[in-house]
């Protein structure tokens, strides 16, 4: 039973990795980008999220949807700001910036809100399920549900709607798709407001259920979740789904079973392994390399 | 061949003026320094400054001439600086002079560094790109993770190994820890100097710029170029990105001694040996040019001193650090800007560019 | 004993047979051209004989050496050398590195002499560099010997390729596609280079081409390929006048 609880914490820890992860593949399948400053929006949004909630005692599910189109707003504007004016630059030169970037929101919160750890309020309410000898807390349900909404939602609209086959053409061709009267720009400013929307979600969901927060709590999940996103075959959704799911599992029943400290150390080389044997990741695509 | 000389003369120019530049400000700063003309706080940044040198000349190894990716250095960095530190623990007193065993102890942190480089090398650098670059900084991660629990002391039976805790080494009483876990290794001989860390620096010069002007050095470039067409030609890619990869591994490793040989306490931090510290030299080697050695030093001497010369501004240097960055990168990334800029450098560079790697 | 001898060659990527039964000899010496529409085949049989692809079926034997199925690296010390459908250059090093890499593998010394800066360095270096000067001379490029390879304008980026490939050394010089890209001055020009490189470094050459002004202009003798498939093969006049062969793909 106990193993039961623990894997249920995993895919409850794995799904808020599956959101960042989606925001993570989503943007490199298709602004062909790592967006390093991915993690920190993270912590941004759990910051709205805070601050509404203990200073301006705004509702907790209002003050999520004010932080996810904070965080949305945010996305846009560094893309346009940072990242664009480098489209067509190295992809070195991308992922510095993105590092640039992602030490300024960390700096730019340090000297808002500094460096003390401040207490989440969680945003679900504090009721757990019994089933059994098992208890599962709300937080742990919503999470999961949350992500599952989000996949089903995401996975409809990029198969379902005109803007959603835009962003399967920009990620395909990005010169083609232009030729063929896609407007790129507003492509990827897309993109980059879905994946900030949903870290912000993912922030919440993290705080709700792990509550120290501070200008360094995006960046570990962040990096997790990249993990994951290249675990699960970067640039596939249902990709980013499974590795975040797996690495949440794994690492809940590595600190369970094995040992707190070296958790990460297991994470970091199960991926490792899956790689070395399957370069692309579980579900990614092989490129072949024309000769 | 006239040609021929003329080649010669402008490689060894380049890297001449590259030597001259760091004896140079070794001298300055010596003279600086018995003028009473430097901060204790500046005096505390001299070994620092040799190891971000080092450890910027040797990434620029693997992502400038192999072209290659890495974003886990710091975990070589981090195995030269905890082998090193035990050797010099455990020798301390045995082996003389403290001169000697240090320089024993600079060579067991790069060879174990330069090993750990190919053992890891092996499956990563099969990898493409992005996947070789997180599975980098997945073993630096790892590196850091389990030097964390890794507990070794000595007694008069041994030395005793354990990655649980202190009591499970089962020590005597008298026993001495070397490595306690988390809280790493304390009493590090201190015989980290500038001058050591300025030698270091040469000798990483010596063997990086000798490398790249070498037959090995061309075909490592040939693979970064075109991988396809270097195979062609019968260059055998593993050997040569392994090589680049272990000896840049190696050079970091060196980084790492000098490092832990100027504290009294080394502990594996995310701040010194974790993906932070990786992405930090990371950005030196990017700024400095990728492919350019010299501009390696340079940028890890001018981006680690910016902050401590923005101190007056305080809270917000580390902000204004990050803005420099954005703008450094759109800026020298912007065709319209640096057309502008190219308009005031020297006619020669205006013609087809002759080959730099400098 | 014929330079190379292809019997039966074949390939299938999954469902799809994209070279069957391929027969070819080519005599040492030979100016030899493999032609057929896009996607005959041409550049995938170029793959097996390099060692890209591993062949499904046949037998590949370069002057009598089986080397069927065998890796790039082992084919080119086997001494086959080719050249790149789209240009393949190490773009960042000079002009005379690009050939001072082809001299990789004849002019050794160990790692630890380069960085030592060792006698057996300085000896090497100075041989390599000569060779690779008389390299460049051969093709006009003596001049740009220290100009970044990228900066070249494509006719001459095209001239140094094959000077790279023939520092290797090879007995069979493979060239896909050569005149890609070049006006009718250029091609002119290499049609030059290519037959006095394949007189003077008593070098066998197999090309693909698309250019019949080439193609007749130089080659001895043609096979060509449709759907993967032989469709004529032997003399070039015979086989350029081949009513099977003008149907299927001259068109004229």
């Amino acid at each position: 039973m106990q193993f039961i609880s623990y894997l249920i914490n995993g895919i409850s820890l794995g799904s808020v990795y599956a959101i960042i992860a989606l925001g993570y593949t989503m943007v490199y399948g298709i602004a062909k980008m790592l967006n390093f400053a991915h993690g920190d929006i993270i912590m941004v949004g759990s910051y709205v999220v805070y601050i509404a909630v203990s200073s301006l005692g705004l509702n907790p599910i209002l003050s999520v949807v004010i932080s996810a189109i904070l965080c949305l707003v945010l996305g846009v504007v560094i893309e346009k700001v940072a990242y664009k004016p480098l489209r067509h630059a190295s992809k070195l030169a991308v992922l510095i910036t993105a590092i640039g970037v992602s030490y300024f929101l960390q700096n730019m919160a340090l000297l808002i809100f500094g460096a003390n750890t401040k207490s989440f309020t969680s945003v679900v309410p504090a009721v757990s399920l019994k089933l059994g000898s098992l208890t599962i807390t709300a937080e742990t349900i919503v999470t999961i549900v949350a992500c599952v909404i989000i996949m089903i939602c995401l996975t409809l609209f990029i198969n379902k709607t005109k803007a959603g086959h835009a962003m399967q053409a920009v990620s395909e061709d990005q010169d083609a798709a232009q030729l063929m009267g896609i407007n790129v720009n507003a492509t990827i400013s897309l993109t980059f407001a879905i994946g900030s929307a949903l870290a912000a979600v993912a922030g919440v969901l993290l705080c709700s259920a792990y509550p120290s927060l501070t200008p360094y709590t995006g960046a570990m999940p962040g990096i997790k979740a990249f993990v994951a996103a290249v675990f699960g075959g970067i640039g596939s959704i249902p990709g980013a789904l499974i590795g975040g799911i797996l690495l949440g599992v794994i690492e809940i029943l590595s600190k369970a079973y094995i040992s707190s400290q070296l958790s990460d150390a297991i994470v970091f080389g199960v991926l490792i392994v899956v790689l070395v044997v399957k370069p692309t990741g579980i579900l990614g695509k092989v490129i072949q390399e024309k000769v | 061949m006239t040609v021929m000389k003329k080649k010669l003369n402008k490689t060894t120019k380049s890297n001449l003026i590259t030597y001259a530049m760091v004896v140079i400000v070794y001298i300055i700063v010596q003279l600086l320094v018995s003028g009473g003309a430097v901060s204790s706080l500046m005096k505390g940044l001299l070994v620092p400054l040799c190891v971000y040198s080092i450890l910027a000349v040797s990434l620029n190894l693997t992502v400038g001439i192999l072209g290659e990716l890495s974003l886990g250095h710091a975990g070589f960095m981090c195995i030269g600086a905890f082998t090193s530190a035990t050797f010099s623990k455990l020798t301390n007193g045995v082996i003389q002079p403290a001169g000697f065993r240090f320089l024993l102890a600079i060579l067991v942190g790069a060879v174990f560094a330069g090993i750990f480089g190919l053992l890891i090398g092996i499956p990563v650098l099969r990898l493409k790109g992005d996947y070789l670059a997180i599975v980098t900084l997945a073993f630096g991660e790892i590196i850091k993770n389990i030097v964390n629990v890794i507990y070794l002391g000595r007694d008069s039976h041994g030395i005793h190994f354990s990655i649980k805790d202190a009591a499970s080494l089962g020590m005597d009483a008298e026993g001495e820890m070397i490595i306690k876990g988390p809280q790493g290794i304390t009493g590090t001989p201190t015989d980290s100097t500038f001058t050591i860390g300025i030698v270091l620096i040469l000798v990483t010069l010596f063997i990086v710029l000798n490398l790249v002007h070498s037959r090995s050095g061309r075909a490592i470039m040939a693979i970064r170029d075109n991988r396809i067409a270097a195979e062609s030609v019968g260059i055998n890619i593993t050997k040569y990105k392994l090589m680049a990869f272990s000896i840049s591994a190696a050079l970091a490793g060196v980084a790492g001694v000098l490092y832990a040989h100027n504290l009294s306490t080394l502990t594996a931090l995310p701040k010194n040996f974790g993906y932070n510290m990786s992405i930090m030299i990371l950005v030196f080697v990017v700024l400095g040019g990728i492919g350019n050695i010299r501009g390696s030093i340079i940028a890890a001497v001018l981006l680690t001193m910016l902050p401590e010369l923005l101190r007056g501004l305080n809270d917000f240097r580390m902000l204004i650090y990050s803005v420099v960055l954005i703008a450094t990168m759109i800026i020298t990334n912007n065709e319209k800007i640096m057309n502008t800029i190219r308009r005031f450098l020297p006619k020669k560079q205006a013609q087809p560019v002759k080959e730099e790697t400098k | 004993m014929a330079m190379l001898e292809v019997k039966n060659l074949g390939i299938s990527f999954g469902g799809l047979r994209a070279v069957d039964g391929l027969d070819m000899t080519i005599e040492k010496g030979e100016l030899y051209g493999l032609i057929g529409p896009n996607g005959a085949g041409k550049t995938t049989a170029f793959n097996m004989l390099t060692g890209v692809y591993k062949p499904t079926d046949g037998v590949i034997k370069l002057d009598g050496e089986d080397i069927t199925g065998k890796s790039t690296i082992e084919i080119n010390k086997a001494g086959i050398a080719r050249t790149f459908q789209n240009i393949r250059l190490f773009s960042e090093l000079s002009v005379l590195d690009n050939v001072k890499v082809g001299l990789h593998n004849h002019y050794k010394y160990s790692t630890i002499a380069g960085i030592l800066r060792m006698p057996a360095y300085r000896k090497a270096e100075k041989k390599m560099d000569e060779k690779a000067m008389e390299l460049l001379k051969v093709f006009n490029l003596q001049d740009e010997w220290d100009y970044k390879a990228s900066n070249l304008p494509y006719g001459k980026q095209r001239k140094l390729e094959i000077a790279r490939a023939l520092a290797t050394e090879p007995k069979l010089l493979l060239l896909d596609e050569p005149a890609a890209g070049m006006n009718p001055n250029e091609t002119g020009e290499l049609m030059d280079t290519i037959q006095f490189v394949c007189k003077n470094f008593d070098m066998t050459v197999l090309l693909i081409e698309h250019d019949m002004k080439l193609v007749s202009g130089i080659c001895q003798k043609l096979t060509v390929l449709n759907f993967g498939q032989v469709l004529a093969q032997g003399k070039t006049s015979d086989v350029l006048n081949d009513p099977k062969v003008i149907k299927a793909y001259l068109g004229e």
